[in-house]
């Protein structure tokens, strides 16, 4: 029994870190859906909200899980100014401009980084780190539970927002038919910039949910990146549900292949599902717009 | 004349919705052939799917005999089918010359020559003066030259010209005629959809008429335009009684016999 | 036009030529051969990107498959290196066409295309630090063999000069490739696709075409890079500085442009060096990733600013000062 042990407890794993990339993936695929660009910064961004978390709490002595009040309005404030004042005037409308100066976003933000905390992996201690609740003969890590159930929430509150307010009807217009959006009086650069800023706050959360288990580097957000596009793919561009889903999916393969081939390449894996998706099924798995 | 174009009952479907059906025309070579029909009739459609654009779901395209219905739209344009787009498409970082020549290497492999051709095929259009322009900076009249002078350079047998005249004042349509009657003179073979009706009359020497998906009528544009089934499809169930009971008392009013020629 | 379009080309490279006859320094040489490296990743990188533009944000996979290529021919099986030279353009190449025919065949286009080749990168990246024939995490050393024969020269001028040999016959292949009918049919497909298929342009095959062309050239950098440094790891053949470096030379110096890879390789690398010899002078130390912040920098401002780059600021002040000429 104990292989089957084994087994469950790699995908408790899978689903619990699954959770975390499909709350990563929210913004991204958000992001998507509205602006029908792809934030190339994304995981720069991220690396940004979990050095923020760092700070917070090594300098002010802040639990992650406190930090996240300040943290999440502070990174929507920084995703809505980025879009309103730097991306939308520099690439004057045109997508292929729009992937150039997220790199260049990206490029900037993990080079500061490296310049500021140097390439050293860090971490922080937080009493709950190690914790863990039993269920049944699995242990389950205290932490990765908060965060499987957090991100939930979250990605519950964030489709809560686009049904049910004001400003979710708005950037639902916009995402539709951003020209009919505008005639009808939408600001649809501000419309932009909220949903820029609402990708960049659940980056600043999914920090807090993964500090407690994760280490930060300056490059760890490309190791997060490419699996969050992995899932927007396979998920379906521009779908929430579909960024869950995929988000869960993609914990497990990892934390399986990860179990019966090795790291690195499970990693591999990651990377030829995405390549796969792309190139024979570029709707996703449940996406139906192209 | 025979049939340089030949379509044989093609349908175009999207899914549930059927575009085209069963469509079926000739266009007579030397000629100026128009295709239309109220909006949202199929024309772009039916189009597309002869310039190789869209794939037929069903039926048959032959030029000059060969049935091309499987070739690609590039190499439709090497056999010497050449088309313009409604929504005109032009290179916008090139110059207008380098536009024009970009059609011109299909036949020209030297630069030299492909450049010289694009010197005459602009001049022949009228954008002679505009050739070192920036294709961006073009009106819309220029625009819609530059897509004529593009095809052109080709050196097309068949010029298929989607809506060339749409978007342009009426002076502008003006200039543009002649241009479009030259190409003929020139040999080569037209099929216009065009929705300003003044300059299908004018132009055509058969027209064939789509609504909703199928050809309703077919001939001189004269016949055509008289034909009831015609004058349904553009105005509505019962036009055409009306119009012709109206003819009628408009007759008996001057004493004349109904069915003489519209002035 | 000119009537002699391939006298700028000549004078150029003669100017890169006669440098190392005055500027003597090991600090300079370096700097200039490895700007020459950089400028032929970044030439393969225009051809797709800045006259077809297809924008790879990937291109790390050609430079790698030719870096270890050049360096496993050798290594593995004792070929010679001006044989392993060309038979590892070659199999950049062939990467070139399979990532084209993948990418293109499945309409990849605009960010997805960028994505999917990154993701091959990466592909290609994690492979090699995992495979025990490309030397795994250890990497690959090239055993030190002084000797023209060998394509090591312990003059570093002639390293250089072999460098700038490759940029110059690719400055004169892209200056051959924008005059020709395939270079006027890349750039109809950058412009629009659709456009140029009713023109009778085979845009599959066109793209294709600039893809296998870019990762030869872009593999030649790799192998002029295993035989300048003798080492090479995953990072460093596969890793992302070499893709972001291929693609923001090209859009600095002046995206689909003959000239515009060299000149935004030297601006850039020069930059570079400016930049982190004078934060080490203000600091006290070096600080790693100060060169790239501004390179990110140089990047936006170039998309937002001089959508030409360099060379199209400098034709507009160019033009402006003849303007203003009485």
């Amino acid at each position: 029994m104990l292989k089957l042990d084994i087994f469950l407890s790699a995908l408790a794993n899978g689903l619990m870190t699954g959770a975390v990339y499909a709350l990563i993936s929210l913004g991204l695929t958000l992001v998507y859906g509205v602006l029908h660009i792809i934030n190339f910064a994304h995981g720069a961004t991220l690396t940004a909200a979990m050095f923020a978390v760092l700070i917070a709490h090594t300098v002010f002595g802040l639990d992650p899980y406190l930090a996240v009040f300040f943290l999440t309005p502070l990174f929507f404030a920084l995703g809505y100014g980025v879009q309103r004042f730097v991306i939308n005037p520099a690439s004057h409308g045109s997508d292929s401009n729009i992937l150039l100066v997220t790199l260049g976003l990206s490029i900037i933000i993990e080079n500061a980084l490296l310049a500021g905390f140097r390439s050293d992996t860090r971490s922080i201690d937080v009493p709950y780190g190690f914790s863990v609740v039993e269920v049944g003969n699995l242990f389950l890590s205290v932490p990765k539970l908060v965060a499987f159930v957090a991100s939930f929430v979250v990605a519950l509150l964030l489709w809560l927002l686009l049904a049910r307010t004001d400003t979710g009807k708005a950037i639902r217009a916009v995402a539709k038919e951003k020209t009919g959006a505008a005639l009808s009086g939408i600001n649809v650069d501000h419309i932009y910039a909220v949903t820029f800023g609402l990708g960049a706050a659940c980056l600043a959360i999914a920090a807090c949910l993964l500090m407690p288990t994760f280490l930060v580097n300056p490059r760890i957000g490309n190791a997060f990146v490419l699996v969050a596009f992995t899932i927007v793919v396979l998920g379906g561009m521009g779908s929430i549900a579909g960024a869950l889903v995929g988000g869960l999916i993609i914990g497990v393969v990892e934390s399986l292949s990860g179990l019966y081939f090795g790291e690195s390449l499970g990693q591999i894996g990651i990377f030829l599902i995405f390549i796969l998706v792309l190139l024979f099924r570029p709707t996703g798995l449940f996406g139906a717009k192209a | 004349m025979s049939a340089l174009l030949s379509v044989q009952g093609v349908t175009k479907r999207f899914g549930g919705l059927t575009a085209v059906d069963n469509a079926s025309l000739d266009v007579a070579a030397g000629s100026i052939t128009g295709l239309i029909g109220p909006n949202g009739a199929g024309k772009t459609t039916l189009f597309t799917v002869i310039a190789g654009f869209e794939p037929a779901t069903a039926g048959k395209v032959q030029f000059e005999g060969r049935d091309i219905t499987a070739l690609p739209a590039h190499v439709r344009a090497v056999q010497g089918i050449a088309r313009t787009f409604q929504i005109v498409q032009p290179f916008a970082g090139l110059s207008v010359r380098e536009n024009i020549a970009v059609g011109a290497f299909l036949r020209h492999k030297a630069r030299q020559a492909a450049l010289e051709q694009a010197d005459a095929v602009g001049h022949q259009v009228g954008l002679g003066p505009l050739l070192d322009q920036s294709a961006g900076q073009l009106t819309v009249a220029g625009r819609k030259r530059l897509e004529l002078a593009r095809a052109l350079a080709t050196a097309p047998r068949l010029l298929l010209l989607d809506e060339v005249l749409a978007g342009l004042n009426p002076s502008e349509i003006r200039d543009m005629m002649p241009v479009v009657q030259a190409i003929r003179s020139s040999g080569v073979t037209i099929l216009i959809v065009e929705h300003v009706m003044q300059a299908v009359m004018s132009l055509c020497d058969t027209v064939h008429v789509l609504a909703q998906g199928r050809i309703i009528a077919a001939g001189p544009p004269g016949t055509v335009s008289r034909d009831p089934a015609v004058i349904e499809a553009y105005l509505g169930h019962g036009a055409a009684a009306r119009m012709q009971a109206q003819d009628i008392r408009q007759a008996e009013s001057r004493g004349d016999h109904p069915g003489a020629p519209h002035a | 036009m000119s009537r002699q379009p391939y006298l700028p080309i000549a004078l150029v490279v003669a100017g890169l030529a006669l440098l190392p006859l005055g500027l003597t320094s090991n600090t300079v040489l370096n700097f200039l051969a490895f700007a020459m490296i950089i400028t032929l990743a970044a030439q393969g990188w225009n051809i797709l990107g800045g006259y077809g533009g297809q924008f790879s944000f990937g291109h790390a996979v050609f430079f790698g498959t030719g870096a270890y290529a050049m360096a496993l021919l050798q290594v593995r099986f004792g070929i010679n290196p001006w044989l392993a030279l060309p038979l590892a353009m070659a199999l950049g190449a062939g990467v070139g066409f399979a990532i084209g025919y993948l990418s293109f065949r499945a309409r990849l286009r605009g960010s997805y295309f960028a994505l999917v080749t990154l993701a091959f990168a990466e592909v290609f990246r994690i492979s090699a630090n995992a495979w025990g024939f490309t030397g795994g995490a250890a990497g690959v050393l090239v055993p030190l063999r002084i000797g023209a024969e060998h394509m090591q020269f312990a003059d570093k001028r002639l390293a250089y000069w072999l460098a700038l040999a490759f940029v110059a016959a690719t400055l004169a292949l892209t200056l051959a490739l924008s005059r020709s009918r395939f270079g006027a049919h890349l750039v109809a497909v950058r412009e629009n696709e659709e456009a140029a298929r009713a023109l009778g342009v085979d845009a599959l095959a066109v793209k294709l075409k600039a893809i296998t062309l870019s990762g030869a050239i872009t593999a030649s950098a790799g192998c002029l890079y295993t035989q300048k440094f003798l080492y090479l790891d995953a990072n460093l053949a596969y890793g992302p500085w070499i893709s972001v470096e291929a693609l923001l030379a090209p859009i600095i110096g002046g995206l689909g442009t003959v000239f515009g890879p060299l000149v935004g390789a030297v601006v850039l690398l020069g930059l570079g060096e400016v930049t982190k010899t004078t934060f080490a002078n203000l600091t006290g130390g070096a600080i790693p990733g100060v060169d790239l912040v501004v390179f990110g920098v140089l990047l936006i401002l170039c998309v937002a600013y001089a959508p030409r780059g360099v060379l199209g600021l400098a034709e507009g002040w160019l033009g402006r000062l003849k303007g203003t000429r009485p």
